[in-house]
């Protein structure tokens, strides 16, 4: 404990506090665009997954093959084969950009099947009515099913991102300047355990905490009116 | 030339057939009852029409030109001029009223949204539903969301409308509202293809009325031809049933 109350001072030196805010922004950075990009790849992906006709077939296997494969290899697997697959193509390609792509991949196959379950929950007849007014596909997804399916896509996938704030600690594996490899290497620099993680602990929960109200907020606004009523009617 | 032509239609969900050559056509401005006992196939016959249900043969020819099942193109110009009410209103929930009216003229067909709203409220008028064009569907009555689908179906200008069962799902008191708008519908000489199972309004309404049973077509004839001297013995059957009622 003493010991702990004497480096006190020489760990919130400037230069630790400015490369622990930073290790903090490629945490966020990692989480937001990595889970940001790859949600948004995920609602092509379920597109692909959807389109009918014996033409599609090829399209509608690549995308299956892609959520089934990347939901079932652990994360810092994934890492690691995007890492020697780029390094076997590109010499010196940034460790940021490879974990980015790493991160993008597995939470565009795991959003995928959130997003898919949203999708099936709304009711048949809903999509039978815009097509019987010459609703394409496209128009059906942005007008009728996206707006129905928000209210259970965005809990799940909200949830997926804040659990993954946690797992961006992974890439530190590949030595990525994040949080955590941070904190490795202000311990193997002499700081005592306790405290250089304790610091960590504390600031994994400051991103995390506002991205979970940040969630509840953003559910409540894109609910619509009326599904916000059926939810308090159903509990 | 008859204004749709449905010939030899056969029809299956699965392995079952449920459509097995239906032959059926009518002029503009007719109203067409189908009746029948549930599962002889009218709701499929309406389905096929709007391509929502694929059919295994038979030809539909509308205002002469025929629909070909397998060709987009085709589906979609049938269904530019028809319109389909469900029997579970099928509102789109995640719309108001006025957007549910008008979403289809706006971005199918490319109307000037102020033109689409202005024609909108002037249905909704009509419908008796002038002053709920800000409410969601769930905050209607069943009778009330039912009106509003014909509002939304009226807004497409159809050639012809199709009404299938529209008053089965909802209780009794609120069947007349939407009968009345119908009737209203068939005094402007609007052309319907209704499936239905009020039989007086039926009766009132249809200036054809086609009895289907078992995926075939048993009997056409005027309602007075059905009811008062139906001449085969399943019609007769089924009249005498109903009327028993």
């Amino acid at each position: 404990m003493e010991q702990i109350l004497q480096q006190l001072p020489e760990f919130f030196s400037p230069i630790n506090i400015r490369m622990l805010v930073e290790a903090m922004g490629v945490t966020i950075a990692l989480t937001f665009f990595g889970c940001g990009l790859g949600f948004l790849f995920a609602f092509f992906i379920v597109f692909a997954r959807q389109t009918p006709g014996h033409w599609a077939l090829p399209l509608r296997a690549a995308a299956i093959f892609y959520v089934e494969i990347f939901r079932r290899v652990p994360f810092l697997v994934t890492s690691y084969l995007v890492l020697f697959f780029i390094a076997a193509i590109i010499k010196n390609a940034s460790l940021f950009a490879i974990a980015l792509i790493a991160i993008f991949i597995y939470a565009t196959a795991y959003t995928a099947d959130i997003i898919r379950g949203g999708f099936e929950s709304v009711p048949r007849t809903q999509i039978e009515a815009a097509q019987a007014m010459n609703f394409g596909r496209w128009r059906t997804l942005i007008h009728v099913i996206i707006p129905q399916s928000w209210p259970v896509i965005l809990p799940p996938a909200m949830v997926f991102m804040v659990a993954f704030v946690k797992d961006t600690a992974l890439v530190s594996q590949l030595g990525v300047f994040e949080l955590a490899f941070r904190g490795r290497e202000l311990n193997n620099h002499g700081f005592s355990g306790i405290l250089v993680f304790t610091t960590i602990a504390l600031l994994y929960f400051v991103i995390s905490y506002p991205l979970t109200r940040f969630g509840q907020w953003l559910e409540k606004r894109l609910a619509t009116p009326r599904s916000q009523k059926s939810q308090r009617k159903l509990r | 030339m008859p204004h749709l032509e449905v010939r030899n239609l056969s029809a299956s969900y699965g392995d079952l057939k449920v459509l097995h050559g239906v032959d059926l056509s009518f002029e503009k401005g007719e109203v067409v009852a189908l009746i029948g006992p549930s599962g002889s196939g009218k709701s499929t016959i309406l389905r096929v029409l709007m391509g929502l249900t694929p059919c295994t043969g038979g030809e539909l020819i509308l205002d002469g030109q025929p629909i070909v099942p397998s060709s987009t193109a085709s589906v979609r110009a049938a269904r530019d001029k028809m319109a389909i009410v469900f029997q579970q209103y099928n509102l789109f929930q995640n719309m108001d009223v006025m957007r549910n009216v008008t979403i289809a003229p706006v971005k199918i067909k490319g109307r000037p949204r102020a033109e689409a709203e202005a024609d909108a409220a002037r249905i909704l008028a009509r419908v008796g539903l002038a002053e709920k064009s800000h409410a969601y569907p769930d905050e209607l009555s069943g009778g009330q969301q039912q009106r509003v689908a014909i509002a939304r179906a009226l807004a497409l200008r159809p050639e012809v409308l199709l009404l299938d069962e529209v008053t089965s799902a909802l209780d009794p008191e609120l069947v007349n509202e939407v009968l009345d708008t119908i009737r209203d519908l068939a005094k402007d000489g609007m052309t319907m293809l209704i499936v239905s199972h009020e039989m007086a309004f039926v009766r009132e309404v249809a200036s054809k009325v086609v009895m289907m049973d078992k995926g075939k077509v048993v009997e056409v004839g005027t309602p007075a031809d059905i009811f008062d001297r139906p001449r085969s013995e399943r019609a007769r059957e089924f009249v005498g049933k109903i009327l028993r009622h």
